[in-house]
């Protein structure tokens, strides 16, 4: 279902894909034959603030990578930059590249609406649209031109985020009368109704309770088989048990540790990681 | 014991004469404010009733007060003239008709005619302000909005008759051979209109800018563009602030008067032709206040009929704007 080779050509039709990098990955980054997205040297700026410092990493397809770290160490600002969501924001600057299946997305052809139409978001808060819950998941189909046989994509999302059983009699009712944690599955469908390919989850589980954090969880793993998953998350447990990898970063913005989350949990190369992970710093 | 001590001095604290000058201090700030929000009721009242009681007069011929008191009162204007008849002749010596319709066609005329710039500049100007404008362009139009909101009307009729008529609407329509009089509706709706947009604007616009983030980034994470954020999702969460902004320009139009007393003429002509010449109801009272009739005539107390119509529109029409705002607020929570 998950849509992923033809992706590059959507963004830049007209330029050649350059899938070899110019220049060689550093350790971190290794870019190899499943990297979806692959980071090098990126950097963000807030005005003269630097949020980022220089990170380099290759994401792996169809897994769930973790983003932990301390409350403001970048995480939010890191995800941001995977669907250019940083442009919404005045006076922020990226540098550095990074590359969605070769294609270096801040590149001057990459149009970001089109790329955002290939990776989803969701985000900390539920955010529905004040309308009823079939418009809200229809949304980026309507949006994408793609509205044939829309019935069967909301269906077909809405059961993927485990939420079609809850409202399949109310459809057409306003989605802000849905309960958080239902709010927060609605926009994992309305992410997944495009099949985007990858999805990007900004602490989608830290505004519900454990029940619903549970299921989120539970949907993450899922939607895994078919996606490429990125999510920020404070829990520590919830990384270790529902990611492949871990990314870790730490305060001034530094990625300290990117490696299997087995490994980073058992036994990480830097102290500082695990100091954090074990609860004595951050 | 230390304890009951403690609790002793925290209740004599809470219960204390402190508290009590506290409380008559609060008393009295309170009675003032409430004294000076009260004036702007008891002004809107009084204007009522002001006009009630002079209006009472134009069909009765005496003052409300004094039939009230006992008065004998003789009709001179029935109430369905007034509302339902066609002619508008109130200084007519022979055959004087009192028919509000021409005015209130005339009003009317203006009203949808202005409303057609007002609108649609104004909302486009409000969604380029809260979603395309660049922190600095934004910088450089809201104040010259406001400026355009502060420019005194009589300045907007004198554009009206010294460059919309006879540079835009004859250069436009001169060459289809259409005559553009002097004085004509269209010039005075644009130049009202023209006056009504930064009203549009910037209350759309604050209604816009009210829409929470949350709403429209996830809209832009969705790969929607800035256009379909706007139409789709900024528009419709905001239309009970981008409705009431319309109420309030129109509300705002009706009573406009001296765009309208320079530049729509004085001829209170029942039509819809935007190039005629028509008299809207203030422009009437305008006109009329500074005629020879002599106070307490039916031609001069008519004044104060139309003054009441015009109230009353206008009255329901701010009803009209909090019902609506009553009505969509729940858009977003
Ligand atoms: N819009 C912004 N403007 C200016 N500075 C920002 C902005 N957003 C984030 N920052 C700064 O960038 C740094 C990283 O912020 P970011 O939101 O990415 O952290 P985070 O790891 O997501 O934190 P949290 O766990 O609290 O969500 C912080 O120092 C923050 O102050
Ligand atoms: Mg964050």
């Amino acid at each position: 279902m998950a849509t992923s080779e033809p992706t590059v050509d959507d963004l830049a039709p007209t330029l050649e894909t350059n899938v070899a990098a110019d220049e060689p990955p550093a350790d971190a980054g290794e870019a190899s034959e499943e990297t979806v997205l692959h980071a090098s040297d990126l950097t963000v700026y807030y005005g003269t603030e630097q949020a980022l410092q220089p990170v380099t990493a290759a994401l792996p397809e169809r897994e769930v990578t973790a983003i932990i770290g301390p409350s403001g160490c970048g995480k939010s600002t890191f995800l941001r930059c995977i669907n250019r969501m940083n442009d919404q924001i005045d006076g922020c600057r990226v540098e550095g590249k990074l590359r969605f299946y070769g294609k270096n997305i801040y590149d001057n052809d990459v149009d970001p609406v089109a790329l955002r139409r290939k990776i989803g978001m969701v985000f900390q808060k539920p955010n529905p649209f004040p309308k009823s819950i079939y418009d809200n998941v229809a949304y980026g189909p309507r949006i994408q031109g793609c509205d044939d046989d829309l019935d069967a994509t909301v269906e077909s999302a809405l059961r993927r985020a485990a939420l079609w059983e809850e409202v399949s009699d109310r459809l057409d009712e306003s989605a802000l009368d849905l309960s958080g944690g239902q709010q927060q599955r609605l926009c994992i469908a309305r992410a997944i109704a495009p099949d985007p390919g990858v999805i990007l989850m900004d602490e989608p589980a830290s505004a519900l309770d454990p029940i619903a954090t549970t299921k989120i969880e539970d949907l993450i793993e899922e939607l895994a088989e078919e996606y490429t998953v990125v999510i920020v998350t404070h829990n520590m447990q919830q990384a270790a048990r529902i990611s492949d990898r871990t990314m870790v970063f730490l305060t001034g913005g530094e990625l300290v540790e990117f490696d299997r989350t087995a490994k980073i949990f058992a036994e990480p190369e830097d102290q500082r990681v695990e100091d954090y992970i074990t609860g004595k710093f951050g | 014991m230390a304890a009951e001590d403690g609790s002793q001095s925290t209740v004599d604290a809470i219960t204390g004469d402190v508290t009590a000058a506290d409380r008559r201090r609060n008393r009295r700030v309170r009675r003032l404010l409430f004294g000076c929000a009260a004036i702007t009721v008891l002004t809107t009242v009084a204007i009522f009733f002001a006009l009630l009681d002079n209006a009472f007069s134009f069909f009765y011929e005496i003052r409300l007060y004094e039939f009230l008191l006992g008065g004998e009162f003789s009709q001179r204007v029935s109430v369905w003239e007034f509302v339902a008849g066609t002619q508008w002749y109130p200084n007519h010596g022979i055959a004087p008709a009192f028919g509000i319709l021409p005015l209130l066609a005339g009003t009317f005329l203006i009203v949808v005619l202005a409303a057609f710039v007002a609108i649609p500049i104004g909302t486009a100007t409000a969604v380029y302000l809260s979603l395309y404008a660049s922190p600095r362009t934004r910088a450089y139009l809201k104040p010259t909005l406001e400026i355009l909101a502060g420019i005194p009307t009589i300045v907007y009729g004198f554009f009206a008759i010294s460059f919309i008529t006879p540079v835009l609407l004859r250069g436009l329509l001169g060459p289809f051979g259409i005559e553009v009089g002097r004085l004509n509706a269209l010039s005075a709706a644009i130049a009202v209109g023209i006056m009504t947009i930064p009203m549009v604007a910037s209350i759309s616009e604050d209604a816009m800018a009210a829409v929470p983030d949350g709403l429209t980034h996830g809209a832009y994470a969705m790969g929607a563009s800035k256009y379909q954020v706007a139409i789709g999702i900024v528009i419709p969460a905001s239309l009970s602030g981008i409705l009431a902004a319309y109420i309030l320009a129109v509300s705002r139009a009706i009573g406009e008067t001296m765009i309208v007393a320079l530049a729509a003429g004085h001829s209170p002509n029942l039509t819809s032709d935007p190039l005629a010449e028509v008299q809207t109801m203030t422009a009437f009272m305008v006109h009329q206040v500074r005629g020879t009739s002599a106070v307490g005539s039916v031609e001069y107390q008519s004044l104060f009929a139309v003054g009441l119509a015009l109230f009353l529109i206008t009255l329901a029409a701010n009803l009209l704007n909090d019902y609506v705002k009553r009505r969509y607020r729940e858009e977003y929570r």
